[in-house]
């Protein structure tokens, strides 16, 4: 333990959360109304997005600014490091929710439709086999394939997670041209994965019949890389606040925990796409 | 406007707001842990209301006050209301108050993520109450949502759904920062193996609400996109299966048991102590015990399934698992009796509770184990039998041990000794009454009664009598509880820092009422 910072930081009271808790509630009220066609629902989550976004901007400001004002200690920075990693954690929980259905409906539920219990009664032309969009689904699609635009997305974030720990080292050497290039390499090819996310997406609606609403081939396939590629998107946005963080003269070889959760952040959100390239395009 | 100054942590008192800013604002944990326990009485008021036109709808067959619908929409909301509104916040309002105080810490690790984490509590709040407004009211699938049902309702599904986003948001917060205090905040010499055991059962607690929060926000979310978004995870035309659902919600909905258990084990642990004036039995097995407990908990999760046509290999491992978790269960009831064998005894209020908790808990854990044998489960899926083993466990589990731990700690967070006459009848009457309505229910479920009907047949009117009337001393004799604290709150006996003479624990050395600030430096554990 510190020995200069015997005592552990507790801010003073704070505004933040409750704008939070209204930026929430305008958020989820709206939602409902939205899905419900209401009207008023698309403004109330717009509204509500305004106030998150300046709530995050407030209280990450102080957060920033209590941390450049040497106010953290180690101890303080250990309570960062146990946090974020239980927050991954409970990402990788999310994304297993969804896995676990993958998981089900290409072994239990699609072959359990086209077993014998239910052949002749039911759907009796149904085949257990997949991608499967089930037996209700009368079009035709093409299912996603794997060595295209995935197999270079693989690619992109994969060399993504290289120049992000480059730009670690060159913050650990304080060579800051290193840090500021890699962070910026990091980001275009986070965004260039975004980019080609969106190409894959259009394609699939216009050429490849397949949709949303392709049966649970189409459920499993966009839900899952859409949240995926909405974490994308998060990481690139914080990758950016970092940049702009470096650029502004912050964090030092020594105290720079932000940039790591953010690397770790940006590493859990790559593992997740190696699991989706494997599992929901390749295999 | 700034509310954030920045001065030096020893003057940090002076430009505090007032009234209710300092509420709103507030970064300390003491306060954030008494908005948790009061959110959670209200929480506990508004489901118990609920609860009391369920039991008048049932007080005699036929249909007398509400619609089928809206009896459905009531045990829906009576059952997400006491579970994530009353009890849940209840066990985070001690943890908040007494975590940092037991190990030794300034406050919780991220004091603003606190303040948060409580006040996305009242927003959820009101979206799952509020839901009983909208077109064609509340949800009315009863809290298991299960789809198609859940999938065909109106806009108050939508609502519970993102609130229950919005209660996952927050127990999720809530558990990062429980957890990081924990593992990252103990005073020097705290080794986790000295630390007291309801800071354990928090610990374990919180692991597994980070585990299986997450995955019940996917399964609902997966029920939205099912319902506006045409996607087909519990549809089998499109390929998948309504059952799909269970599975997810029971791999969140059984370790869910635990979240709500093992705090409830951790306060019994301090109280039957405290008034046995010895240290725990087997400390060390205990918390290997709570340990146990979480990791089987998350294997154990079909065992709500055996009649949705799982395979009969996966009915026997299911059976065989859940059986299992009496082990560990077991461990810590026979130490919790082996703490007091020979023990110099007293009866207070807290003792009397953390007794009948021991008593009423290890009867709904036996009926647990009956309802765990498949072949037995198939005929009692879905009757009273398993709402009067679950109410055991909730009633007389988590709440008793609620109350045990609030009258244990009131003296610490009041500066009185609550009234200890009164709470002897609060004990009493919530003891007969709570066998009174819950015990006759077993028979019901034996004789073949359907949970979530508002009818039933002819010959279940007499235990069904004797249920409602039961639950209506239960639930006035809670409107007593209140007039305790209230009166404690305002006067009574001074408490002593050790109100109990010679309770264990470092809570114990602070003043009484805890001043504001506590351990801003960490005191050196031997």
């Amino acid at each position: 333990m510190s020995q200069q910072a015997s005592r552990y930081f507790v801010p003073q009271p704070s505004h933040w959360p409750i704008i939070g808790s209204l930026a929430l509630a305008l958020m989820g009220a709206g939602a409902v109304m939205w899905v419900n066609k209401v009207a008023a629902g698309p403004y109330s989550v717009a509204a509500g997005f305004c106030v998150l976004v300046y709530m995050l901007f407030g209280w990450f400001g102080t957060v920033i600014r209590e941390s450049e004002g040497g106010k953290y200690s180690k101890l303080v920075d250990g309570s960062f490091r146990w946090g974020m990693s239980w927050f991954i954690f409970s990402e990788v929980m999310f994304f297993a929710a969804f896995f676990g259905a993958l998981f089900y409906t290409r072994t239990l539920s699609v072959p359990d439709l086209a077993s014998a219990d239910n052949l002749g009664l039911l759907y009796p032309h149904f085949s257990d086999m997949w991608p499967s969009a089930g037996p209700g689904f009368k079009d035709k699609f093409t299912p996603m394939a794997a060595w295209g635009i995935p197999a270079i997305n693989t690619l992109l974030l994969l060399s993504s997670g290289a120049t992000l720990t480059w730009a670690h080292w060159g913050l650990l050497k304080n060579k800051r041209a290193q840090l500021t290039i890699g962070l910026i390499l990091t980001i275009l090819l986070g965004v260039t994965f975004i980019y080609l996310q969106a190409t894959e997406y259009a394609e699939a609606y216009s050429h490849l019949n397949l949709k949303l609403t392709t049966g649970v081939y189409g459920s499993t396939f966009f839900m899952l890389t859409g949240f995926h590629g909405f974490h994308v998107t998060l990481g690139a946005t914080m990758l950016t606040v970092i940049l702009f963080r470096v650029m502004s003269g912050h964090f030092k070889p020594d105290h720079h925990f932000a940039f790591e959760a953010v690397a770790w952040y940006w590493h859990f959100v790559d593992v997740v796409w190696l699991l989706l390239f494997v599992l929901v395009y390749w295999l | 406007m700034e509310a954030v100054h920045d001065h030096h942590a020893a003057d940090h008192d002076h430009h505090q707001p007032s009234g209710l800013m300092r509420w709103i604002t507030t970064t300390n944990h003491k306060d954030i842990g008494t908005m948790y326990l009061w959110f959670s009485f209200i929480m506990f008021m508004v489901g118990g209301a609920m609860s009391m036109v369920i039991r008048a709808e049932l007080f005699e067959p036929g249909l007398q006050f509400i619609s089928p619908e809206r009896y459905n929409q009531m045990i829906t909301l009576h059952a997400l209301i006491m579970v994530f509104g009353a009890i849940m916040p209840a066990f985070v309002g001690f943890a908040n108050w007494m975590i940092p105080l037991q190990i030794g810490a300034p406050d919780m690790a991220f004091a603003r993520m606190n303040n948060w984490s409580f006040w996305i509590l009242p927003v959820a709040g009101s979206m799952l109450v509020g839901s009983l407004l909208a077109p064609g009211g509340a949800a009315g699938t009863g809290w298991t949502l299960y789809p198609p049902l859940s999938v065909q309702s109106g806009m108050g599904m939508d609502m519970a759904i993102f609130g229950i986003h919005l209660l996952g948001m927050s127990s999720i917060m809530g558990s990062i920062n429980i957890i990081t205090t924990i593992l990252n905040l103990r005073a020097p010499g705290m080794t986790l193996m000295k630390m007291p055991l309801f800071s354990w059962t928090w610990l374990i607690t919180a692991y597994l609400l980070i585990a299986v929060m997450p995955v019940l926000a996917g399964a609902v979310t997966m029920l939205l996109t099912d319902r506006h978004f045409g996607t087909s995870f519990f549809s089998a035309a499109g390929g998948g299966d309504p059952v799909l659902f269970q599975h997810i919600f029971w791999f969140f909905g059984h370790p869910e048991v635990y979240i709500i258990a093992l705090p409830a084990f951790g306060v019994i642990s301090e109280v039957i102590p405290a008034f046995s004036r010895k240290p725990i039995f087997g400390y060390a097995s205990m918390v290997y015990a709570i340990a146990s407990i979480a990791i089987i908990s998350f294997f154990v999760w079909a065992h709500h399934m055996y009649v949705t046509g799982i395979p009969l290999t996966g009915q026997l491992y299911f059976m065989y698992a859940t059986m299992l978790i009496a082990v560990p269960t077991g461990v810590k009831v026979f130490n919790w009796v082996a703490t007091m064998w020979r023990g110099s005894l007293s009866f207070e209020t807290p003792m009397l509770f953390a007794l009948g908790f021991l008593f009423l808990f290890t009867l709904g854990g036996f009926s647990g184990l009956v309802l765990a044998i498949t072949a037995v489960d198939v005929q009692l899926q879905d009757t009273y039998y398993v709402v009067a083993h679950f109410h055991y466990v909730m009633v007389a589990g988590a709440l008793f041990s609620a109350y045990a731990g609030a009258y244990y700690w009131l003296p610490k967070w009041t500066g009185h000794m609550y009234n200890e006459t009164l709470g002897k009848w609060h004990f009493w009457l919530s003891l007969i009454f709570f066998n009174m309505t819950f015990f006759v229910q077993h028979f019901l479920g034996l004789a073949g009664m359907p949970r979530r009907i508002p009818d039933y047949a002819l010959q279940f009117a007499d235990f069904n009598r004797i249920s409602s009337l039961g639950a209506f001393g239960f639930g006035l004799s809670q409107l007593l509880f209140l007039y305790i604290v209230i009166k404690t709150i305002k006067g009574g006996k001074k408490a002593e820092a050790n109100a109990w003479g010679d309770a264990p624990g470092l809570e114990w050395t602070v003043p009484s009422p805890a001043p504001h600030h506590t351990f801003e430096v960490p005191p050196v554990i031997k």
